[in-house]
């Protein structure tokens, strides 16, 4: 699919699946596999057939209206939810396997969610440090040196001993990208994490996520803020009643999709910019 | 099983949308019923197991002849046993009649103690008072006292049946308690809800009735059962002041010829009214449970 053609000047990046929703990139095993993924609510079919890959440094954005199932796929990923149908695979495991040691897998894989969900009761660096401490074992002084670190990094070295109810909602934003790094994941999920922020505060955040990338964490994500899926995503997937729609570049999603749902949805979702 | 032979010859059930499921969901599903089957063997083998080793124990205890003997005597049950339920009667009366009092009483006292107004604090302290009294005294100290010192008074009007006298007691104790959960209850209505009820115009009246205290009651059902079970069995202390209720008669009965087995009567009554409670209670609080998930826990869209 991402053949480039001698001779031929055009920069084909990336893969472009229509309508059909391909998506599996042609060379090299990509850190993030999903095949065929069905997954329901009583009746209500919330994803089907969906294929995804993400690549080991990429980021992949996940787009589309609500209800369009992108928060049920991370959920799935982060075995918060059990599959109906289909396989997950982290690198070389099947998360989607019963037999797997849910909590041992989820070691691997940090999340943060639309609402920051800090424990209210611990302080900065105790909700950065409880992970590593209690699910990895971590001497204190290690993860605290750790936590420290990345606290310094993400601008809320000095709110270390603060407790969450102290701080503005970008900074609890921030906190929770802390605590989900603090176990150094091998994927980050963020899941809306700027849709319950003031428009003021949603930069501070998003700037944190461009620095991840920077620094070649691999990322999937759900989010409203296309300015930032342009520059920032590696790829983008529209999803609509369950099914990615269009998946390829942020260019050509964003700025030439093909699909007519996919133009449908930008065009009601820039209206207003 | 029917269900292990489809799921080996393969997908038979499709979907609307023509989904067939897959060999690794059906593999999965078998996995996932081995599991559970397991799980079940698991449970009923260590409970059978458990079981067998308290009989065993009992039984084998050196002191067993004589406890079955006066304990668990099959024909003084027979012969006490229509005069204890008729006893247990009064405790079922007594129970109900306390009980609505208890819960007017408590909700009265809750709000008293949530009102602001500078004019209300007489009244906000003596309930203060009422409530540190009242559930530091022990309830059967509380029975001698009503039950013993108020007719001593020779107050113009004052009950003199023992039985009304030993649930005035209970009303007094329990009444210091519900109010505290009813307290609790109004206080863990979010302040945002009374903040969007007055925005609307409603007056603080209204906010009351129609706001924080639905969702207050809601909250507080399950603790309040648990009282209500404590308050059933102890309508058992008015025992002391005499009148034959279901402990009383059993108490009687078993001096009569020194066997024990009416006292195990009476437990076994008082057991079979608050296994329903318990279980009722349980069974809302399972529901609270999932309503917070509901609201709290992103229902997966």
């Amino acid at each position: 699919m991402s053949v480039i053609i001698p001779g031929e000047g055009v920069p084909s990046s990336g893969v472009r699946g229509g309508a059909a929703g391909g998506g599996v990139s042609g060379g090299g095993e990509a850190l993030l596999r999903i095949r065929d993924l069905r997954k329901s609510y009583g009746g209500r079919v919330v994803l089907r057939s969906i294929d995804l890959d993400v690549s080991e440094h990429q980021v992949v954005c996940l787009i589309g209206g609500s209800g369009s199932g992108k928060s049920t796929l991370l959920r799935c990923v982060d075995l918060l939810d059990t599959v109906d149908d289909g396989t997950i695979h982290l690198g070389a495991t099947e998360l989607t396997d019963p037999r797997l040691d849910a909590n041992a897998a989820r070691r691997r894989i940090g999340v943060v969610f639309q609402s920051y969900n800090l424990f209210p009761h611990l302080s900065v660096l105790e909700n950065v440090t409880l992970a590593p401490r209690k699910a990895h074992k971590v001497p204190r002084r290690d993860a605290e040196q750790r936590a420290m670190e990345l606290l310094g990094r993400l601008g809320l070295a000095e709110k270390a001993r603060e407790y969450p109810d102290r701080l503005s909602g970008g900074q609890q934003q921030r906190v929770a990208i802390a605590r989900a790094l603090a176990t150094e994941p091998e994927l980050l999920l963020l899941d809306e994490i700027t849709a319950a922020l003031d428009p003021e505060l949603v930069g501070e955040v998003l700037d944190v996520v461009g620095d991840l990338k920077q620094r070649g964490m691999t990322i999937l994500m759900a989010t409203h803020e296309m300015g930032f899926a342009r520059h920032a995503a590696d790829r983008v997937c529209f999803l609509e009643d369950g099914v990615i729609r269009e998946q390829g570049t942020a260019e050509q999603v964003l700025g030439d999709p093909q699909h007519p749902s996919t133009q449908r949805f930008l065009s009601r979702v820039l209206e207003h910019r | 099983m029917t269900e292990n032979t489809t799921a080996a010859t393969g997908p038979t059930t499709t979907d609307s949308d023509g989904y067939a499921p897959s060999a690794v969901r059906l593999d999965r599903e078998r996995y996932r019923r081995g599991r559970r089957r397991r799980d079940g063997l698991i449970a009923i083998g260590c409970t059978v197991g458990f079981l067998v080793l308290v009989c065993v124990g009992l039984v084998s205890s050196p002191g067993w002849g004589r406890v079955h003997e006066y304990f668990l005597n099959g024909t003084e049950f027979r012969r006490y046993f229509g005069a204890i339920l008729h006893g247990f009667w009064l405790n079922v009366q007594m129970f109900v009649g306390c009980e609505i009092c208890i819960l007017v009483l408590g909700l009265a006292f809750a709000l008293v103690r949530t009102t602001t107004a500078p004019g209300l604090a007489p009244l906000r302290w003596s309930a203060m008072l009422y409530v540190d009294v009242f559930r530091g005294v022990p309830t059967l100290l509380l029975v001698f006292l009503v039950g013993f010192g108020l007719p001593a008074l020779q107050l113009q009007g004052t009950p003199s049946s023992p039985v009304v006298l030993g649930c005035i007691a209970l009303v007094l104790s329990y009444t210091a308690y519900v109010g505290e959960v009813f307290r609790a209850g109004l206080n863990s209505v979010h302040p945002a809800q009374r903040n969007a009820a007055k925005a609307l115009g409603l007056s603080e009246r209204q906010t009351l009735r129609h706001v924080i205290l639905p969702q207050a009651v809601r909250n507080v059902v399950p603790p309040l059962l648990n009282d209500f079970i404590s308050l059933q069995k102890d309508t058992a202390l008015v025992a002391v002041l005499g009148p034959l209720e279901a402990l009383r008669v059993a108490q009687i009965n078993a001096d009569y010829d020194f066997n024990y087995t009416p006292y195990l009567a009476a437990a076994l009554l008082f057991i079979l009214v608050t296994i329903p409670l318990t279980r009722y209670a349980d069974w809302l609080q399972a529901k609270a449970v999932r309503r917070q998930w509901a609201e709290t826990g992103g229902s997966g869209r």
